[in-house]
């Protein structure tokens, strides 16, 4: 029984182990050599497009009404000690420490992962990866590099642009509806809020965010098993094990950025 | 014969998991000729097409591809190898997210720096000689099953590779298509020298379009030669395969135990 146990640690571990030493020899394999600027570019700009900008209405919807919810949770209870000058700080440093580059990186893994994922993984099923293969044009490079400097270029750029829409949501709900005072809101936000430690490090989550959430996309889909099922549960696996991997990383990363 | 071949698999081995696929085969694939090779669905032949196109790697033994062994190449090695060869696929493998022309166009635009408009002519050339240059913008959700391999076979000829591998080129062609497709093949081997590997059921059509023929069962080459040979060659399991015969020494079936055991089992 516990040997049975031990064995079937033993055994996840290993394969644990041989996943990400693939993933590893995939995505080196698909980075390493420069590229083609001229053939790279076009791909790479419909890549951002198809990832980045179809991402673009969840982020903004997403950042409005969590920075409204922040708004109005945050006056609530900061008026009870009468600091709800406090607001514009609490709203900003939650969205741009956190929220921004967190709720980004959770809604780019349901959005676009998910997307990727089944993508290549139906392009591997159906045989068009072997068949690029085949004609000597390497899919890790023609496929898999530019879907990954796509997620890795736009979700910085998403995660800002939801900390921004948000800071405008808490500010159309603390100062327009509630009243909070607009110069106190903008003034104590400005003055509390550190380029370094604040923007810079939010910046730095959401890059290896970006990194960990695509890798994890790209490579299910390129190792998924080629049929309806396999790709079902791949897809399943990004969200999933991107999701996790983002909210542990977040600690991590807090720990070191923010822990004394 | 193996002076002047262009493929030449020695005595390689190879299985999937603890299935043998292939025993210590040998075939050598001479240059300029169309080779047919048939055998019983299941058998391996489009596995023999990836080792030879180096997708898979034998376990055993050497695949010489116009001098170099494909299983010993590097990454970048391989690649370079690839550009001389070009394999029709099974199910077609069309991208998905391209016109038809895009697809013929693909390999022209990956590996030669034209001017758009040669390219252009380049692919509506290779579409006519299969019969779908109306179809150019069509995308391969919108074609029929036999026309999705037409243009594939557009696009695995668009380069005019030195091989050229064809797996079942005939299946699901109508016989007008069917004798296009036959005289196509035939003429871009004579015209351009390059050698073809055709995997084919259809005896009648492989017989009609090779220079030489390998017959394959049990992991093993069974027969091989001409096609005149191979008309008269009376070995049971050649005799078996050219009269399309369920009964004889290759089997029908997929390796199981007799239907009566497991039939038995079910009831019980
Ligand atoms: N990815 C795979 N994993 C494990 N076994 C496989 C795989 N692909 C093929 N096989 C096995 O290898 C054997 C040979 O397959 P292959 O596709 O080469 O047959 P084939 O001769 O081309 O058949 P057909 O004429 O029906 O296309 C089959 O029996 C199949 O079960
Ligand atoms: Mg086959």
């Amino acid at each position: 029984m516990i040997l049975d146990g031990l064995a079937g640690i033993g055994r996840q571990g290993l394969n644990f182990f041989a996943t990400m030493g693939r993933a590893g020899i995939m995505l080196f394999n698909a980075l390493w050599a420069l590229p083609n600027i001229k053939k790279s570019w076009p791909l790479l700009l419909r890549q951002l497009y198809v990832v980045g900008v179809q991402s673009f209405a969840i982020i903004v919807v997403s950042g409005l009404f969590i920075g409204m919810v922040l708004g109005l949770q945050g006056y609530t209870i900061l008026v009870g000690y009468g600091a709800e000058n406090s607001l514009g700080p609490m709203v900003a440093l939650s969205l741009l420490r956190e929220l921004g580059p967190v709720v980004t990186a959770l809604l780019f893994a349901g959005r676009a992962g998910s997307a990727l994922t089944a993508e290549i993984g139906l392009m591997k099923a159906t045989e068009q990866l072997s068949s690029m293969e085949l004609m000597a044009v390497d899919p890790l490079r023609r496929v898999i590099a530019p879907r990954f400097w796509a997620g890795f270029l736009s979700m910085p750029l998403l995660a800002f642009l939801f900390s921004a829409i948000g800071i405008w949501g808490g500010y159309l709900v603390g100062v327009e509806w509630l009243g909070v005072d607009q110069g106190n809101f903008w003034g104590v936000m400005q003055a509390a809020v550190d380029l370094n430690r604040d923007i810079l490090n939010g910046f730095i989550k959401s890059l290896v965010f970006a990194v960990v959430v695509t890798w994890i996309a790209i490579f299910r889909g390129y190792d998924c098993v080629p049929t309806s099922e396999g790709i079902s549960q791949a897809t399943t696996q990004t969200v999933v094990h991107a999701s996790l991997a983002v909210l542990g990383l977040d600690f991590v990363l807090t720990a070191l950025m923010f822990g004394e | 014969m193996s002076d002047n071949a262009y493929v030449e698999v020695k005595n390689m081995t190879f299985s999937r998991g603890e299935r043998v696929i292939y025993e210590d085969i040998s075939l050598s694939i001479p240059k300029g000729k169309v080779v047919a090779v048939m055998g019983p669905s299941g058998i391996g032949k489009t596995t023999l097409l990836r080792l030879i196109a180096g997708q898979l790697k034998p376990e055993k033994g050497q695949i010489i591809v116009d001098g170099e062994n494909i299983p010993a190449l590097s990454r970048n090695g391989l690649y370079e190898a690839r550009k001389k060869m070009s394999m029709l696929f099974q199910s077609g493998a069309l991208f998905s997210e391209m016109s038809v022309f895009d697809n013929v166009a693909f390999p022209i635009r990956e590996h030669c720096k034209l001017p758009e408009d040669i390219v252009r002519s380049m692919v509506l050339m290779k579409l006519n000689s299969v019969g779908l240059r109306g179809a150019a913008n069509l995308m391969p959700s919108e074609l029929s099953g036999g026309m999705a391999r037409r243009a594939a076979l557009a696009r695995s000829i668009a380069l005019d590779p030195d091989l050229i591998m064809y797996d079942e080129p005939f299946a699901g062609q109508d016989p007008i298509s069917m004798g296009v497709l036959i005289r196509l093949i035939r003429s871009l081997n004579d015209a351009l020298g390059l050698t073809s590997i055709v995997v084919s059921h259809d005896v009648n059509e492989a017989l009609s379009i090779a220079d030489y023929v390998y017959i394959m069962a049990n992991k093993k080459i069974v027969g091989h030669g001409t096609p005149a040979q191979l008309a008269k060659d009376d070995s049971p399991l050649v005799h078996q395969f050219m009269a399309g015969e369920a009964d004889g020494p290759v089997p029908f079936h997929f390796p199981s135990q007799p239907i009566e055991e497991e039939l038995a089992e079910v009831l019980k």
